[in-house]
């Protein structure tokens, strides 16, 4: 469960998240919607443990246990994960080699054993089949000449490999076309248990057609404007933001 | 993978400012008084019982040497030395050449051991047997101060006709090689330090192969500075006859002293027809302090002739250590067909200033060099990479790919790139690639995001950087340059 409590956070003295409260049960997917500009990626960084940001006063509670001030790689272990709007590059670490370094490292934070090589690689062979990734792809440079669908599909591989307890999707959509979509979202969907929550930030209604929302929230100014059910989506997809941007202005 | 893991766990368990092989070992020595004069030649070809033409050839070096100035055109600051002020000969005290390991102080045994450099040859058969790769020897040469202690594996290499020994001794096993070689690649009147060099060379290697034949193993000569305010001043000639193949290391390292340690090497190679040279350097000199205080000032003059048609010279180096750097690897390409390349990784942290790189002059025709450099400044350091490439008017067809990376971690830092590209003639081709990049904050937090902490990720960033060059590296090796590099950038992320 994921529990974020009156967060003020600001960059350079500019107010981002304004007193933002939002929870999420195990198990339930909640989607983040709103126009651009209104703090919905500083909401992922934050929770990830990015430096850039000024953490003014609020909780983040991961099952209960405080994120605020961890390292992101403390977060990650303690099973935080962020599939990024655009994955980073690592020339000349293959693939695997930084799959492998990551899993184990986050072992190692938890105080579990190396996984044996055998294990790894039937665990990244049956993510990849499942997420069409070819062998030879987990042999070339992390991301490197990768398109803009593999990389996202890269980005839900680790999240199968790691096994998060909560995984944000932030605007993984963007950049994809609709057959690139479609192979992210199941990857997506096939990870969902009663117990994994998942916050998924979007701009379009579109991502929500195949990620399947328990409850979609707007987000304005900061904060959250609006809550409801998947229907809310579709709403917006039919009205647009213009409201919420009127009440900003107001 | 894992030797990543081992890198961080290494770097983890080691205190930030501790230089690893910094200690410094109580060992009787045999010095020259301070300071350089004829005399102090004359008395270092004595003692080395020198016959007259080297002795001569020193002199005249030596002479040169006053009218010479101090170069100054890199981009590196420090005060000026006081060559008065340095010991120029300085010999752990033992009978004269000992014949084998049994007869070599215990006291120097143990300084190898602590350096991991296995001397003794039942160990390093021990060492790498490894069912998964064939049974690999490698011939150690070790050099102490002034002279070289003991050498492996000689009468093994001698059955192939190999010669691997000391330099001091070459010149009274094979005089006549010695002399048609000596200075024929970097001349006496080279430069301040190779003529410096030329007039006080205390020790170093010499490797001759026989036409034709492939080194059974791979050579190597570790270097190691003890004694306080003596400088270093070794010397390494390595032939390779027609059609013949040696691949050689050289490691070095140097305990941690307050004041300023000089190192003025020279090496020669030269491959006739049809033979290959390699020749790997992992330089860990003792870098200075947190406040850049001491370290090695290591003033090296290396060169290779391809003097016969289609040979080959391959220069890799990782460079970690020294305070200052002034090093510039080179191949003269002679022979038509032939080949030279320069494969690089100079990291600086600290207050490290390197400035190195190489230089490729291509005389023959459809002569070809390759460079791959990778620099890596952390700290408040200073990286530098200069390099020439020239096309003599005669070397028609002649080709040159360069790579030069840069890769800065922090804001202190600084990387610079300075080619200097010539052609004399107009079918050649040369080409130029240059990047400079920093690891940024994004690259940081997404493999933190993953698990990774802020070492791991650097570690892991940088490896990826350097992995053309690694792959260069004699295997055993690579996996020590890797660890090198990880210890040399601990404390360089924020």
């Amino acid at each position: 469960m994921l529990e974020v409590k009156n967060l003020n956070v600001s960059i350079g003295g500019r107010k981002i998240l304004n007193d933002f409260t939002l929870t999420v049960q195990d198990g339930e997917v909640a989607a983040i919607m709103g126009p651009n500009g209104t703090g919905k990626s500083t909401l992922s960084y934050v929770i990830a443990g990015r430096k850039d940001y000024t953490v003014e006063s609020g909780e983040v509670l991961l099952n209960g246990v405080e994120l605020l001030g961890l390292e992101p790689d403390v977060r990650a272990a303690k099973g935080l994960f962020l599939a990024f709007q655009y994955p980073l590059e690592i020339p000349g670490v293959a693939t695997m080699t930084f799959l492998k370094a990551a899993l184990n490292a986050q072992r190692k934070q938890r105080g579990e054993d190396e996984i044996s090589t055998p294990d790894f690689m039937k665990r990244v062979k049956e993510a990849g089949d499942r997420l069409g990734i070819k062998p030879d792809m987990l042999k070339r440079a992390l991301n490197v000449g990768f398109s803009g669908g593999e990389k996202k599909r890269m980005d839900i591989l680790q999240m199968a490999l790691l096994e998060p307890s909560f995984g944000i999707l932030d605007e993984t959509d963007s950049g994809l076309d609709i057959d690139a979509l479609k192979v992210v979202a199941e990857g997506v969907n096939s990870l969902r248990t009663p117990k994994r929550g998942f916050l998924v930030i979007t701009h379009y209604q579109r991502l929500l057609d195949y990620i399947v929302p328990d409850t979609v929230h707007v987000m304005a100014q900061g904060r959250i404007v609006r809550t409801g059910g998947k229907e809310l989506a579709l709403e917006l997809e039919q009205s647009g933001y213009r409201d919420y941007m009127a009440e900003e202005a107001a | 993978m894992a030797a990543v893991q081992e890198t961080v766990d290494r770097v983890k368990s080691i205190d930030v400012s501790e230089y690893k092989y910094g200690f410094f070992s109580d060992i009787e020595a045999d010095k020259a008084p301070k300071g350089l004069s004829e005399d102090i030649v004359r008395f270092i070809s004595a003692k080395k019982n020198e016959p007259a033409w080297l002795t001569e050839w020193r002199l005249e070096a030596y002479r040169r040497w006053l009218t010479m100035r101090e170069p100054s055109w890199a981009r590196v600051n420090f005060p000026p030395v006081d060559y008065q002020d340095l010991y120029y000969y300085s010999a752990p005290k033992t009978a004269a050449g000992p014949k084998s390991l049994d007869e070599v102080d215990p006291e120097l045994l143990k300084v190898y051991e602590k350096l991991g450099i296995p001397l003794k040859e039942q160990e390093i058969l021990a060492g790498v047997q490894n069912p998964d790769v064939p049974e690999r020897k490698i011939a150690v040469d070790a050099v102490f101060d002034s002279v070289s202690v003991v050498t492996t594996f000689k009468e093994e290499l001698s059955k192939a006709g190999v010669v691997f020994c000391p330099i001091s001794e070459a010149v009274h096993t094979h005089p006549e090689l010695v002399r048609k070689y000596l200075g024929s690649v970097v001349p006496t009147t080279d430069n301040y330090y190779a003529t410096l060099n030329s007039a006080v060379f205390s020790d170093g290697s010499f490797v001759y192969i026989p036409p034709g034949v492939r080194c059974p193993m791979e050579l190597s000569t570790y270097f190691r500075i003890n004694e306080q305010n003596t400088g270093q001043f070794e010397r390494t000639l390595i032939i390779a006859d027609k059609g013949a193949y040696v691949s050689y290391l050289e490691g070095c390292t140097a305990p941690k002293r307050d004041e300023n340690q000089l190192h003025a090497a020279v090496v020669e190679l030269i491959a006739h027809e049809d033979a290959e040279i390699k020749y790997s350097t992992v330089q860990n000199w003792y870098p200075g302090d947190a406040d850049g205080k001491g370290g090695i000032y290591n003033f090296v003059t290396k060169r290779g002739e391809c003097r016969g048609d289609n040979s080959k010279i391959s220069w890799t180096q990782v460079e970690t250590g020294s305070a200052i750097t002034w090093k510039y690897p080179s191949c003269v390409l002679r022979g038509d067909n032939s080949r030279g390349e320069f494969y690089s990784i100079a990291i600086s942290n600290g207050h490290q200033q390197v400035d190195s790189g190489t230089k490729m002059i291509h005389l023959g025709k459809n002569t070809t060099s390759r460079v791959i450099s990778k620099g890596i400044s952390a700290g408040k350091s200073q990286n530098t990479y200069r390099g020439q490439i020239s096309a003599h008017r005669k070397a028609t067809g002649a080709r040159n790919f360069t790579n030069c990376d840069s890769l800065l971690i922090g804001n202190s830092c600084g990387a610079h790139t300075v080619p200097y590209i010539e052609s004399k003639n107009p079918s050649t081709q040369f080409e130029h690639e240059a990047t400079t990049s920093k690891i940024s904050e994004d690259q940081l937090f997404y493999c933190q995001q993953r698990g990774l902490s802020a070492e791991e990720a650097t570690a892991l960033i940088v490896n990826g950087f350097v992995r053309d060059v690694l792959q260069q590296l004699p295997m055993e090796f690579a996996v020590e340059a890797q660890k090198l590099i990880a210890i040399s950038l601990e404390g360089s992320v924020g």
